[in-house]
């Protein structure tokens, strides 16, 4: 008699993902969706696809999904819950799409303590156009529009948005996780129930902030580019909780 | 020491070695005698003998191909 | 039922909420403020939400969210926030969802001015939003034909899954007149079974989206969208038409200006010179029947506008050279007089009688 250890989540379909090979935006799926099933919410799930490489997420849940304007996806996600306060709605974005041309809307959810999750990829660059620059993009690190690399002179430092957000009030629950080894995997799933968990027990806005790979555009094998997660990413943008909705009181 | 059964989706393996980085006991190799209908090398392992059903290469998995089952 | 005294702005809210609008998303600015304040005082008291938004943009893209999920929704703005709503309004008409945008016009290019104006017209019917889309554009002349567009402009919305504006102008909202609010009979409307409302583990996942990025399905879903646009075309067409078989000259005009018109064709009248009137109620799709009944003797058109200009592009179209345009406008905040309309008309026909 065998247990299953793994297998697929039934909240992804059968469409194959036009992730490049390695990127982890993959992983981050089965954690959305696991977490929906494990927490029974699936079926009241209403997902909002943003702009970038998760443009095109609504083609792999097995759940309603909205497809948003760039950087809209807090906006249209707060127009669904006002509308179905009932259902489950979260965001699925991008580090362009939120940390750059969508900031005062995701900052704006965040302020009126919006019940819904969101669920942050920070690759630190541009994937689907190309590997532009982003606001999260390292110093140092070359990018399509930063092709010396990124200086602080002339574009600033990173944005670090988990900690820019949990300055809010409305935002009941925020972490940054990552996905570069199993044992983060693990995390980063907890973190996203808890973010959902958040959501179902009314409390307000809740954001995960996902470190992950862009293999294609940062030009490193998919193996290297979780190494460069742990060396460059995660000294920059520390993981951990920056606040939990027990402890906002 | 538990004893795992480790299945692939081949055909939408994208080669891409993460679950060939992560395993502890280093029994997943690319399976350079196959390119599946995607153009890849599929990953499988080399010896399910030492497998102990860790679940650490699905979890890693990008594109959901494995199914880990403890025996 | 009796009427009451009402300014335009609240009638708006009032007869959105008559129709069944629950939800309301918005920004303020001048001169239609007084839309979100209605709707932040009244729509709580009937179970709905008003949420004033951090912009714009951000008003209509939740706007985009909550006609997804189902709702009967609306959001006003005056122009340059219909600006900012461009993004969103193409989305909106590129995902097939219902919802009503008020504009009541102001003055423009830029942060131009808070006072009445009829600037915006190009933007209303050639849509300032990307790509090939349409949506319906009602031009209400007076507070109770406000009203009763207003009602009957979800219903439309639903029927054909199409964003519809009512444009107004700073008058029009800012304005008192009696209106009359009629019992709301809703049209035979169709389900939305294309609405985001939770699987529950029983239907296969809707999808709201306007995004197609094979060229065939792309294509496709553009000649569905002209099929759509093609069947407003033929029925949803709506005008006012008085005197223009028999006129010497015929008045074009919409909104505020039409009343304006009617002024100087009055005055005209007086004086023996029989000038007709094509009002458009709808700007899209503009009523080119409506030219075909215009006496072929006619000296010309006059178009009479709050803009250097707009609508006579499609008076021109309607006209397809069969009789001189001519155009006689104020901008800037500023309304020609009927005087001014009698003068331009007395100029087309080489004088006073």
């Amino acid at each position: 008699m065998s247990t299953i250890v793994y297998k697929k989540t039934k909240a992804l379909n059968d469409t194959q993902f036009h992730y490049c090979p390695g990127c982890t935006h993959g992983i981050i799926h089965k954690l959305i969706g696991e977490s929906l099933v494990e927490l029974g919410v699936l079926g009241e799930a209403i997902g909002v696809a943003s702009v970038g490489c998760s443009a095109l997420c609504y083609k792999y849940f097995n759940c309603d999904v909205q497809q948003a304007a760039h950087g809209r996806a807090p906006a249209v996600a707060t127009g669904i819950k006002r509308v179905r306060p009932e259902n489950v709605v979260f965001t699925l974005q991008g580090d362009g799409d939120l940390a750059s041309i969508g900031a005062a809307e995701i900052v704006h959810a965040a302020h009126r303590g919006e019940k819904i999750t969101t669920i942050f990829v920070n690759n630190a660059i541009y994937g689907m156009t190309g590997g532009q620059m982003a606001p999260t993009t390292l110093i140092g690190q070359k990018a399509t529009t930063a092709p010396e690399g990124r200086t602080e002179e002339h574009s600033g430092k990173p944005l670090k948005i988990a900690e820019m957000l949990a300055t809010i009030d409305g935002a009941k629950y925020v972490e940054r996780v990552s996905v570069h080894n199993p044992a983060a995997v693990r995390k980063a799933k907890k973190a996203i129930k808890r973010a959902f968990q958040c959501q179902l027990e009314g409390k307000g806005f809740a954001i995960v902030e996902v470190l992950s790979t862009c293999p294609t555009n940062w030009g490193m094998t998919p193996v290297n580019a979780l190494g460069w997660v742990e060396s460059d990413m995660i000294p920059y943008y520390p993981l951990g909780n920056l606040r939990d909705f027990e402890e906002a009181k | 020491m538990a004893k795992g059964l480790v299945t692939f989706n081949e055909d939408i393996c994208k080669g891409c070695e993460l679950c060939v980085a992560v395993c502890p006991k280093k029994i997943i190799e690319l399976d350079q005698s196959k390119i599946n209908a995607k153009g890849f090398h599929p990953a499988h392992v080399v010896n399910m003998d030492e497998c102990i059903a860790c679940g650490n290469c699905a979890i890693m998995c990008p594109d959901s191909v494995i199914t880990v089952e403890k025996l | 039922m009796a009427k009451v005294l009402m300014k335009g702005n609240e009638a708006v809210g009032a007869a959105a909420i008559k129709a069944g609008c629950r939800y309301f998303f918005g920004y303020p600015i001048t001169p239609q403020n007084e839309v979100p304040e209605y709707m932040s005082k009244e729509l709580p008291k009937v179970g709905g939400v008003f949420l004033q938004a951090e912009s714009e943009v951000a008003a209509i893209n939740m706007v985009y969210g909550a006609a997804g999920a189902g709702a009967r929704v609306m959001t006003s703005s005056s122009s340059p926030g219909i600006s900012l709503k461009q993004e969103g309004i193409s989305y909106i008409a590129g995902a097939e969802l219902p919802c009503v945008i008020v504009n009541m016009m102001r003055g423009g290019p830029g942060l131009g001015s808070i006072q009445a104006a009829q600037a915006d017209y190009f933007q209303a019917t050639r849509g300032g939003g990307n790509g090939d889309y349409r949506h319906i554009v009602y031009a209400p002349a007076s507070i109770q034909e406000t009203v009763d567009i207003m009602m009957e402009a979800f219903d439309i919305a639903d029927i054909y899954r199409i964003p519809v504006m009512i444009l107004g102008d700073g008058m029009i909202g800012q304005m008192m007149e009696a209106v009359e609010f009629k019992e709301y009979v809703p049209r035979e409307l169709p389900e939305k079974d294309w609405a985001t409302s939770g699987t529950k583990e029983m239907k296969s996942p809707r999808v709201v989206n306007s995004l197609y990025l094979e060229p065939e399905l792309l294509q496709e879903h553009n000649v569905n969208l002209e099929k759509k646009h093609k069947i407003i075309e033929e029925k949803e067409v709506r005008y006012e038409a008085t005197g223009i078989e028999d006129a010497e000259v015929v008045c074009v005009a919409y909104g505020t200006t039409a009343r304006v018109a009617k002024n100087a064709i009055d005055d005209l009248a007086k004086e023996g010179i029989k000038v007709g009137l094509i009002r458009p109620i709808t700007l899209w799709p503009f009523p080119h029947e409506a030219f075909d009944k215009i006496n072929p003797q006619a000296k010309g058109l006059l178009t009479i506008e709050m803009s250097m200009g707009q609508m006579i592009d499609d008076v021109k179209i309607a006209s397809n050279g069969r009789w001189p345009v001519a155009f006689e406008g104020k901008t800037g905040g500023l309304v020609p007089s009927s005087v001014d309309v009698v003068n331009a008309v007395k100029k087309m026909i080489g004088g006073a009688k």
